[in-house]
């Protein structure tokens, strides 16, 4: 008889079991299923002895990931264990979601460099290098006369410099690898100028302190410090064009407040890991999540919808959702809300003059009309030029409103500088009313997919003010965005018109029911294009159209790179030692490289191939150099190394000559005895001479066009394929070598952790302690904490930290420039800089070339400033280690708003202590890295209140408007170091930024614009759809247009995406190649960590889809080789339907290091995912000198953009051989 | 009636965004040393996809889990504990090293020792078993993100079940994520393979622990264990396991995996069960009835009589409060909204999952439709992207009315939310739809969506 009741098994193993229970010291249960234990289990001792740890340090992670994110390091016997996140971050409310914790497996994966083989234990030099070094060293006695014993001798020089990247590096003691440093500057400053040395290191948001470090010294010898944010692309430079800002977006916990969110080009979970989860969890209050992506994203996961738009033609759906908007809610219907919005906070209503093409029944837009124009205007208006004009609706007549250009500077702006209208309503439509008229409008249009220039035509409603024929930038931008039907962008992008209409009006109903809480957060994806300024200005229309900008909730939220140093006052100080000297040099690293790694010698075309049909001709037998050096010239976009002579010298001509150093430069520019050095890249007087390189791997990473860098720069093996311009394709301004230089640089030092292609390249390399090693200090915009790194244990082996590598180099840098430099004068040529008077040197954005007799060149109007600096050389060393004497007259100036900051250096006296003695004596001490943290603590309205209230109350005397209240709550809080040891520590609202944290609210950037009326830092003071700058009309670009990404086929003759198979019929597939972040590191950082490897496919891998797979015949991990004339990768590929078909992505940042094989295609090592790639600059990001299109650093500059690139991969032999 | 108290966990995996940082913490904190490099208590598996070992779910293969005997008698699915006792000699039934992945490293000190060479030095990738030179060709993650997918979707176990059939399209891709840690089952099918008694509950919180003076490495546990959660150091040649963390909990903090979930969306809490009728609901016939079996042993501690039992049962007064106010009581018992992992094993699995609400495909969009509209709801539940009936077989033995219901639940969340957020009236019949009081509903949007640390754990 069967037993029914529930049962194990049969009857004799239960017999079995049951027996058991009588010899265990546990309980098996009842029904024989289990064993229990209570207490007392010895043998799990070891779990519980594994827990255990010593002490608990708070630290976080110097990587460029706007993480930010604070963890706990655990550390037993003096060993670092492993890491947590820390969730101690201050609370955002009761009714919202925190920020804890924050992490991910790349941060959590860290500590594993510590004590891993690819550390940095010790310093080390280029074998061959430091051979000749001691050999010249012990025939000379002297340092610096060694070190141009060997750099000056060509033979010598070769020797070493074909060595680098192949090994060879020797052990060295810190005192010889810095000798041999300081000495390289010492010669490289006397002989060839300061500006001819560089350093590099991105992003101080990330380590304030570490980036200060070299930075200082960089400024203070006069030495150029390379930008980073443009140079990553990751600048949007639409940004400065719309909003005169370089960059300001919400933090994470603002998502929440957005009502709808589009997550556009930005892989939210892999690239804003930590912040990922206020997406997810804004679903749950029924916010609608739309992601456009071109493959299935690990953000399609989470969206709503999914619009798959083709690589790179985002800027086709954006125009088309805007086309939308435009005709539903302003054309169709009233919005009061949007109608309200744009009549305050954008240019909409601003008039612009139309004038004739040459036809006579056509036109175009021009200039914006200003009170110049107007016989209304009284004599002796301040600014006219640069005070536009709208109409006012009421009466019809045309008005200049307040806060405009021109009442920023000048006396009669004062208190006017504000967006406060007044009884004046805005015109924005000139429908009806007997003044107006229709015009035809041609306009520029470009191919929709080879992006060849074309033009289109279109009706405006216009007026006649004051005998100009005007119309309303509305009017302008209808006329724009007619064609740009959901129709038409179906064949370009591939999204249905009917989703692309249906998204644009949910996301404009939303702003409206909600007042503004539509969002859009958009990434690299969208901002690494050649064009991507054109994308970006259609993505902003939708938010500024809808009213989203400056609300909670709403507008952008551009999120590439950890650019917002919160504390950005006090670290500048620090970084580009303004306390010691001013000017620094500050170099736009893309138009640097371009020009010294040769790549403007590989341009087959001109620079009008980019431009519009309506083109005046500017650029008509110029290339892209002869742009640069335009730029340079007209003192729009700084240019290091300036002059072909040493501006020592030049300084010292001067003086010898008895008058002023301008002067001196300027006859002799017009003598043309003086050259800038940018039209001579490639003589050996301007070659860029020693490269300093921290916290940053270049020639693994950042470096766009890599094997130009290794070829031209370096003057080592390369994979480069491509054939230099042909005669009809070469500069007109820019001198043209047969024979193109290799091995332009005598010195690249490297300080790092962890070795990296840098590092391998470099020919010194200190060894550098790591994140959990030391003191600093790191802020991002996801969040509005500041926190601090602190060391766990103290840096091992002979590994220091950044502040004290370089406080070494400087100290013996003074030592050898006692007796070979001591104090010279320095001539420094400034570039027009935004946010200062010189945005008034343009009017109208009429460019007038005075190499070419358009005017007189005048420094600071049509040319760079010249700035004389003394630099007392033998001092640098205490001067390092002191926050100088400049500070106390001077001040601290940012954005335009200068501070007292006496009380803050008596202050950091006291908390640091005095210098006692040298050139430095009394005062406050920057000698340890906590010195430094202070300082940037005390010296910035973010971490100290009573900066921020007196911020705010200068610039109430140029608005009129009460703010400093934003920042009263906290006027008396100074942040110190201790307390962002203790937890991460709110930030403080200062007029620095342009959003408010006050009472805690969540920050929202132009917050503080549109509750308290301060204007954009632009031309009309208001958010710009509209730029009426020459160059902007030249690319056919005064508006939002659209451009696909650049046709390579016809460039530079590469294949066609698509293309399947070669010339010589092996299978080979054509395809568009993309670099997006990757999930397995943050850019390089990581990709060689066991971890990630682990859990990845532990190399370098290219994804693509099934269908471009089987044509080529590759299966999933078969070795390829991804070809173009850039360079070569070889790569395993990862194969997967989640792919579009023509397009492969090869993340972003995997290095050399990690199992590449040589190449097949050029029997050497294969690259880096930046071996395919290479600059190109695109014209409009060198306008400078007007308005917001003025240069400032990192604020604009041309990008380092790598999207529009294409490759042709092949399946390889699969028999690979390493060496 | 014999109460027992449970350490379990619920992950929402609507959240999770398969990043991997509790992978990362886990190994750092307890797996990284040798003997256990390819071992990874905590793992995220890309969905549809392999797993980790490989085709760990197909049992037919495995063995692992529990099974009824043609009686209805509960028995391991790989024979009787007498058979195994009889085989113990012969595993047939246990994943090799390659069904997880050959571990391995790389060559770094080369970057720096290299002498002057013709070539940029590299860091080549060896083997940690052997040392020698390796391709590497599988790892614990390989087909993160669909990497591979043409063989990841022919060998997915579950796919295989899922009668919709799957087209690997571009236009119709989905994925999701599933992190996975040991089970800690009620009915555990590790410690009933055990021959040397070594695995074991504890009496006061349910941990499945391995004693690691007692295990023998037998590895009947490795085989016996259907999610694959029982490792084998091959070091101290003894079976590993995911601990739950007991040094944290038993000092008040969560497992190192839920406190460094960036996704937050991890839980930890006590439930309270009667252990006398689990092995009852572990053998009710139907798969697909042992989810509301399990649900069945369960019991309520607001119940007089349940905490009069478990007073007698020795359960102190601050475990009973952390059994009412337990997050996991409430998304497995109150709302309803996580799901057991196979509960087709029969083990009683206690690590629980929301399933996840993925996007809807173009159907509803190309009606034009909003599909947080209210009135387009259920409609768009009917739609989504991720087939019910894939996440049915890993949640409800293929039963697909409970996803549906609970994704109808999240759905509802969202559309009523979505009202209170723009400001309108809310619309009570929207909860009322799923069977919900506003109260309930907001609050499960509150442990759901704030999911503050205090109320996470």
């Amino acid at each position: 008889m069967s037993d029914t009741r529930p049962g194990l098994d049969d009857g004799l193993a239960e017999a079995l079991v049951r027996t058991r229970r009588y010899f265990t010291k546990g309980t098996v249960s009842e029904d024989l299923r289990t064993l229990h234990h209570q207490g007392g289990r010895d043998a799990d001792a070891f779990y519980r002895d594994r827990w255990s740890h010593d002490k608990v340090v708070r630290s976080t992670h110097g990587v460029n990931c706007t993480g930010s994110c604070s963890w706990k390091v655990y550390v037993k016997d003096g060993i670092i264990t492993w890491e947590t996140q820390q969730t101690d971050y201050p609370s955002t409310g009761p009714d919202r979601p925190e920020y804890e914790p924050r992490g991910c497996p790349r941060g959590a994966a860290f500590s594993w460099y510590t004590y891993s083989p690819t550390r940095v234990r010790y310093p080390y030099v280029r074998g061959a290098l430091l051979q000749m070094y001691r050999e010249a060293k012990s025939q000379h006695g002297d340092p610096v006369a060694a070190w141009a014993h060997v750099v000056d001798h060509p033979d010598r020089a070769r020797h070493y410099k074909s060595q680098r990247g192949k090994g060879g590096m020797v052990r060295a003691t810190w005192e010889e690898a810095v000798e041999i440093v300081a000495a390289a500057y010492v010669h490289t400053i006397k002989k060839w100028g300061p500006d001819r040395v560089a350093g590099f290191s991105p992003i101080p948001a990330m380590s304030m302190v570490s980036h200060a470090s070299g930075a200082r010294f960089t400024s203070l010898v006069g030495g150029s410090m390379l930008s980073f944010y443009d140079w990553y692309a990751d600048l949007p430079v639409a940004s400065p064009q719309v909003f005169g800002d370089q960059t300001d977006v919400p933090e994470s916990g603002d998502w929440w407040d957005a009502g709808y969110l589009i997550m556009w080009g930005s892989n939210v979970p892999v690239t804003r890991t930590p912040d990922a989860h206020w997406m997810a969890e804004a679903r749950y209050r029924g916010q609608k999540v739309i992601a456009v992506s071109p493959d299935y994203a690990d953000n399609v996961k989470f969206a709503d919808e999914w619009l798959p738009a083709r690589p790179g033609t985002d800027g086709a759906l954006a125009l088309s959702m805007g086309q939308v908007i435009l005709q539903e809610f302003f054309v169709e219907r009233t919005t009061p809300y949007f109608t309200d919005y744009v009549k305050r906070y954008s240019d909409l209503p601003f008039l612009v003059k139309l004038v004739s093409t040459g036809s006579t029944t056509e036109m175009r837009p021009g200039k914006f009309l200003t009170a110049e124009d107007l016989g209304s205007t009284p004599e002796g208006t301040e600014n006219a030029a640069f005070k536009t004009v709208l109409l006012d609706a009421r009466t019809g007549e045309p008005v200049v409103p307040n806060g405009t250009l021109g009442d920023r500077f000048g006396e009669q702006g004062a208190g006017r500088w504000n967006l406060d209208l007044g009884d004046v309503d805005p015109l924005l439509s000139l429908e009806g009313g007997d003044a107006t008229e229709t015009v035809t409008l041609t306009l520029p249009a470009f191919g929709d997919v080879d992006g060849s220039a074309g033009e289109t035509t279109a009706t405006v409603r216009a007026r006649r003010v004051d005998g100009h024929l005007v119309t309303t930038v509305y009017e302008l931008m209808l006329a724009r965005y007619a064609g740009y039907t959901p129709e038409w962008q179906e064949p370009i992008t591939g999204v249905p018109a009917a989703a692309a209409r249906r998204i644009a009006r949910e996301f404009a109903q939303n702003a409206e029911e909600s007042r503004g809480r539509s969002m859009i957060i958009m990434g690299a994806g969208t901002n690494h294009w050649f064009h991507s300024d054109t994308i970006y200005r259609a993505f902003l229309a939708l938010t500024t159209l809808t009213g989203c900008q400056g609300v909670n909730g709403g507008g952008w939220a551009h999120y590439v790179g950890q650019e917002k140093c919160r504390p950005v006052t006090g670290w500048a100080q620090l970084a580009s030692a303004l306390d010691w000297s001013r000017p620094p040099r500050q170099m736009i690293q893309t138009a640097y490289w371009y020009l010294h790694t040769d790549q403007f010698r590989y341009d087959p075309f001109s620079a009008d191939a980019l431009s519009s049909t309506r083109s005046d001709g500017r650029f008509a037998g110029l290339t892209t150099a002869d742009l640069i050096a335009q730029s340079a010239r007209m003192g729009w976009m700084p240019s290091y190394p300036t002059f072909d002579r040493n501006p020592l010298d030049l300084a010292d001509e001067a003086a010898a000559a008895g008058r002023p150093v301008a002067e001196h430069v300027v006859e002799e520019l017009e003598a043309g005895r003086l050259r800038f050095a940018c039209e001579d890249p490639d003589s050996p007087e301007n070659f860029p001479r020693v490269l300093s390189i921290w916290r940053a791997n270049l020639l693994g990473s950042s470096a766009k066009g890599d094997e130009y860098f290794l070829k031209h720069l370096l003057g080592t093996d390369s994979s480069l394929r491509a054939e230099e311009a042909g005669a009809g394709h070469r500069p007109r301004d820019v001198e043209w070598h047969d024979e193109a230089p290799e091995g332009k640089l005598d010195l690249l030092l490297t300080l790092d952790f962890r070795q990296t292609s840098t590092t391998l390249f470099s020919d010194v390399v200190l060894p550098a302690a790591t994140w959990y090693e030391k003191h600093d200090l790191n802020t991002t915009d996801m969040h509005p904490f500041i926190h601090s790194f602190n060391p766990a244990i103290a840096p091992p082996w002979q590994t220091r930290t950044d502040w004290d590598a370089w406080q070494a180099i400087a100290a013996r840098f003074s030592e050898l420039a006692w007796t070979h430099l001591g104090t010279r004068r320095d001539v420094v040529a400034m570039p027009l800089l935004h946010d200062t008077p010189d945005a008034l040197a343009t009017p109208h954005g009429v460019v007038k070339d005075w190499k070419r007799g358009e005017c007189r060149p005048e420094p600071g109007r049509t040319m760079p400033k010249l700035v004389e600096v003394e630099r007392d050389y033998a001092a640098v060393g205490a001067q390092m280690g002191a926050l100088g004497p400049l500070l106390d007259t001077l001040g601290t100036t940012t954005k335009g708003v200068t501070y007292d900051v006496t009380a803050s250096i008596d202050y950091l006296r006291a908390k640091n202590g005095a210098v006692r003695g040298g050139p430095a004596d009394g005062r406050p001490s920057l000698v340890r890295d906590v010195h430094a943290c202070e300082a940037i603590l005390a010296l910035s309205g973010t971490t100290n209140g009573h900066l921020a209230v007196q911020g705010f109350k200068t610039l109430e005397k140029r608005t009129g408007t009460v703010m400093h209240d934003l920042a009263a709550e906290h006027e008396g809080k100074q942040i110190t170091f201790a307390d962002t040891q203790a937890a991460p520590v709110p930030v403080i609202t200062s007029p620095e930024w342009s959003g408010s944290e006050s009472g805690g609210r969540r920050y929202s950037p132009f917050t503080i614009n549109v509750e308290r009326l301060k204007p954009w830092h632009t031309l009309t003071g208001r958010q710009h759809f509209y730029l009426d700058h020459d160059w902007m009309q030249e690319l056919g670009e005064e508006l939002p247009v659209y451009r696909p990404p650049l046709d390579m086929a016809t460039l530079f003759s590469e294949p066609a995406p698509g293309t399947v198979g070669d010339e010589r019929g092996a299978a080979t597939i054509t395809v568009r190649y993309l670099t997006p972040h990757n999930k397995w590191s943050i850019h390089s950082e990581y990709q060689d960590n066991l971890f990630m490897l682990s859990l990845s496919r532990g190399g370098q891998l290219i994804w693509m889809s099934e269908v471009d797979a089987a044509k080529a015949g590759i299966a999933d991990n078969d070795w390829i080789e991804a070809v173009n004339r850039n360079g070569v990768v070889v790569a395993r590929a990862v194969v997967s339907h989640r792919m579009p078909e023509g397009t492969v992505y090869m993340h972003h940042a995997q290095d050399r290091l990690i199992d590449v094989p040589l190449a097949e295609t050029s029997g050497k090592r294969g690259g880096i995912h930046n071996s395919l790639t290479r600059l190109l600059v695109k014209p409009s990001h060198l306008v400078g000198g007007y308005a917001q299109l003025s240069y400032a650093f990192n604020y604009l500059g041309p990008t380092g953009n790598q999207r529009d690139e294409v490759t042709v991969i092949r399946r390889r032999s699969q028999e690979v051989r390493y060496s | 009636m014999r109460v027992m108290a449970q350490m379990a966990m619920v992950m929402n995996l609507d959240k999770c965004i398969g990043c991997h940082t509790c992978s990362v913490t886990c190994k750092q904190a307890w797996t990284n040393r040798a003997g256990t490099e390819y071992v990874w208590f905590n793992n995220v598996e890309t969905r549809p996809g392999q797993g980790y070992p490989r085709t760990y779910e197909d049992q037919e293969e495995w063995k692992g889990g529990w099974t009824l005997t043609r009686k209805g008698r509960l028995t391991l699915k790989s024979g009787s504990r007498w058979k195994k006792l009889a085989t113990i000699f012969s595993n047939p039934k246990l994943p090799s090293i390659q069904d997880y992945y050959e571990p391995w490293t790389y060559d770094y000190a080369t970057l720096t020792d290299a002498p002057a060479q013709q070539h940029t030095p590299v860091a080549r990738p060896k083997s940690l078993l052997t040392g020698e030179d390796m391709k590497i060709e599988w790892s614990a993650n390989w087909d993160d993100n669909l990497g591979g997918s043409e063989a990841t979707f022919a060998k997915d176990p579950i796919l295989q079940k899922v009668s919709t059939e799957v087209k690997r399209s571009f236009e119709e891709t989905f994925m999701f994520y599933l992190p996975r840690i040991c089970e800690h089952c009620l009915n555990p099918s590790c410690a009933a393979s055990c021959p040397s008694g070594a695995i074991y509950k504890r009496s006061e919180d349910g941990i499945v622990l391995v004693d690691q003076d007692r295990c023998r490495g037998w590895r009947m546990c490795v085989s016996g264990c259907p999610y694959k959660k029982v490792y084998f150091n091959h070091r101290t040649g003894k079976a590993e396991k995911c601990t739950f963390c007991f040094p944290r909990v038993e000092v008040g903090l969560p497992t190192v995996c839920s406190e460094t979930c960036v996704g937050r969306l991890r839980y930890i809490g006590l439930v309270l069960y009667d252990a006398d009728k689990v092995l009852e609901a572990a053998s009710v016939t139907d798969d697909k009835a042992l989810y509301e079996a399990q649900l069945g042993v369960f019991l309520d501690p607001d119940d007089p009589e349940v905490q009069r039992e478990a007073e007698k049962a020795g359960i102190p007064f601050d475990w009973m409060e952390a059994a009412r106010r337990s997050p996991i009581r409430k998304l497995i018992c109150d709302w309803k909204v996580a799901l057991p992992l196979h509960p087709e094993y029969r083990t009683m699995p206690m690590v629980w999952y929301v399933p996840p609400l993925s996007p809807v495909v173009d159907v509803v969009r190309d009606t034009g439709e909003d599909a947080e509209d209210a009135g387009n709801l259920f409609a768009a539940v009917d739609a989504l992207r991720i087939p019910v009936e894939y996440l049915a077989e890993l949640f409800t033995a293929g039963d697909v009315a409970p996803v549906d219901r609970v994704l109808r639940q999240l759905a509802a969340m969202r559309s009523y939310m979505r009202d209170i957020n723009l400001g309108r009236e809310p619309d009570a019949s929207t909860p009322a739809a799923v069977g919900m009081t506003e109260e309930e509903m907001y609050d499960m949007y509150r442990l759901l969506a704030l999911a503050k640390y205090d109320e996470r754990y």
